[in-house]
């Protein structure tokens, strides 16, 4: 569906500040995976994201969606197919706005025309849709988004964006802002969406466990590169130690250092 | 007096409204206002003296305030130039433009020509007194582009622009083009500048084109004033009402500056300190009112 053909990125290109933030990767990602990505802070599980979303375009290679060509296509042409949630809850809502506003202009992607969607019909289709989050926010619809917490706002962006179907979701550590208690209900609601509408997503995450136990395809990536691509019962034979045992024979490295940040519990 | 202050407010109010839907909605900070306002003036009065009927005048100037204020927004899409410096720069052309419009001279009077606030003062002569009917005819216009723009902001493409200000990435993953927006917005808010010059220049029986200058801050302050009425509300008919009574309430100010100022020894000439220093009281005062509000709620939370 998706796929990346020796694509790389170099920013600061000619400065001392150059650096090759991905190297020529090779990825497909088929119709209905559920990929997890892992890796240390400057591994490129961003410039990955950024590159597929369209927000920065690569140096070398190409991108194509369903063999059709879209290196250059602009963030917001292919946010008419993908959908992307990321760390910051704030990103994905206007606080200015009330909740059903917010739910009308995310429920159909591409351009607004001068007409008003939001009837009674719509604000009930709106509330049944709400109930599912167990949040309480059916009853709060009129309320300005400012007036929730990170949380409810995270679960809410994932509502919106499963409604709009999207072809791909990218979860940029969606939950890494969130208290735990709301990044558990927030990545338990993530995986009973992608399954209850077999969204073809790619999830990047810092917690080593749940990389494992979502997902049927797991990514590591290290310094740019893809170091690591499992699926299937391979992946679901995984367990941390493994990881970290593969990490360490393939980069010849300690992994230590990343201990603290890919955190295992 | 008062129906003065009314009448010039509501004139001002819908260039008031046309600010507050770039500074507040869009937070595009769009100086093109300077000269949009004098633009719309122009061709209004031009309209007239070369024989158009009053609102097919209303109508150019209303086009023209629309792409000025497009043009500024390609110079800011396209060219990558901050939104401020957009604007300066179309304003600082608009100049010339506008008096290239009024044929090459600065200021131009319209002395017994019919316009649109003559036929409305002959059609409905008797029937509302005289001292009132520039008021209620007033009245009717600004309500009916309140309304207008209130329903376009609830349509979905003004709901999108709504959550632009406050979230562009929003828009971008909505599949949305900001710079369309952009571009629909602060043409949309130029237009309304424009059509509050072209009556300003009605209403003054002449069109300048020094007429824009620091309409921007007579604007920003009235949606300021406007804004401190009420709280905080996330509806459109609100916010629009209070922009247009933030505009009668400054006029009202000025008024008093006008008339009353050499009483402390006031000059007209002090009039824009008064302006710059109004807008720095009212954001000391929204800040403290926002501290206040902020401890107000950390003393509930212990």
């Amino acid at each position: 569906m998706i796929e990346l053909k020796n694509t790389s990125m170099l920013f600061g290109a000619g400065t001392v500040n150059e650096n090759l933030a991905l190297k020529e990767i090779n990825l497909k990602v088929k119709e209905g995976d559920f990929i997890t990505v892992i890796g240390s802070n400057g591994a490129g599980k961003s410039t990955l994201f950024n590159l597929i979303a369209g927000t920065i375009i690569p140096t070398t290679g190409s991108i194509s969606v369903n063999n059709i060509d879209v290196t250059r296509e602009p963030e917001y042409r292919r946010a008419r197919y993908i959908g992307r949630i990321f760390q910051n809850p704030l990103l994905g809502t206007a606080s200015n706005m009330s909740l059903e506003d917010n739910m009308m202009i995310t429920y159909r992607k591409g351009f607004k025309w001068l007409k008003r969607s939001l009837n009674s019909k719509m604000r009930e289709f709106f509330r049944k849709e709400l109930i599912q989050l167990k949040m309480g926010l059916e009853e709060r619809m009129k309320e300005n988004l400012a007036m929730f917490s990170g949380g409810q706002r995270q679960a809410l962006t994932l509502l919106m964006m499963v409604l709009s179907k999207p072809a791909l979701v990218l979860l940029d550590e969606h939950t890494a802002a969130l208290d735990p208690k709301n990044a558990a209900i927030v990545l338990e609601l993530t995986d009973k969406f992608i399954k209850e509408y077999k969204l073809t997503s790619m999830m990047i995450t810092h917690n080593m466990s749940h990389a494992i136990e979502y997902g049927n395809r797991l990514l590591m990536m290290d310094k740019g590169e893809i170091i690591f691509d499992i699926e299937g019962d391979e992946k679901k034979a995984l367990t941390v130690e493994k990881l970290i045992a593969k990490f360490h024979e393939l980069r010849h490295a300690n992994f230590e250092n990343d201990r603290a940040l890919l955190t295992e519990e | 007096m008062i129906e003065g202050i009314l009448v010039e407010g509501l004139i001002y109010g819908i260039m008031v409204l046309g600010v507050f839907i770039t500074f507040r909605i869009l937070d595009f900070p769009d100086l093109t206002v300077d000269g949009s306002f004098p633009l719309g003036a122009a061709l209004m009065v031009q309209g007239i003296l070369l024989g158009y009927n009053g609102w097919v005048a209303l109508l150019m100037a209303f086009v023209g305030g629309v792409m000025a204020g497009v043009v500024t927004a390609i110079i800011h899409n396209h060219l990558k130039v901050p939104n401020l410096l957009a604007g300066i720069l179309t304003m600082t052309m608009l100049y010339s433009i506008n008096i290239r419009i009024l044929g090459n001279r600065a200021n131009v009077p319209l002395l017994n020509q019919d316009t649109i606030l003559s036929s409305v003062s002959t059609r409905f002569a008797g029937i509302v007194p005289d001292e009132y009917l520039l008021l209620v005819f007033f009245i009717i216009v600004v309500l009916v582009i309140k309304l207008l723009i209130d329903q376009f902001f609830r349509t979905d493409l003004g709901m999108t622009m709504g959550a632009m200000g406050n979230n562009e990435q929003m828009v971008i993953s909505q599949g949305v083009n900001p710079k369309t927006l952009k571009t629909i917005g602060v043409g949309l808010s130029n237009g309304l500048v424009a059509v509050s010059g072209a009556f300003a220049a009605q209403y003054l029986g002449f069109a300048d084109v020094g007429l824009g200058q620091g309409i921007i801050i007579s604007g920003l302050a009235s949606v300021m004033i406007g804004e401190f009425l009420v709280m905080k509300s996330n509806k459109i008919g609100v916010l629009t009402l209070c922009a247009i009574m933030g505009s009668i309430l400054f006029h009202g100010v000025m008024y008093l500056g006008r008339y009353y100022g050499y009483l402390i020894n006031m000059t007209p000439n002090d009039l824009n300190l008064i302006k710059g220093l109004l807008i720095i009281v009212l954001l000391v005062l929204t800040q403290s009112r926002k501290l206040k509000k902020f401890a107000a709620k950390a003393m509930v939370s212990k």
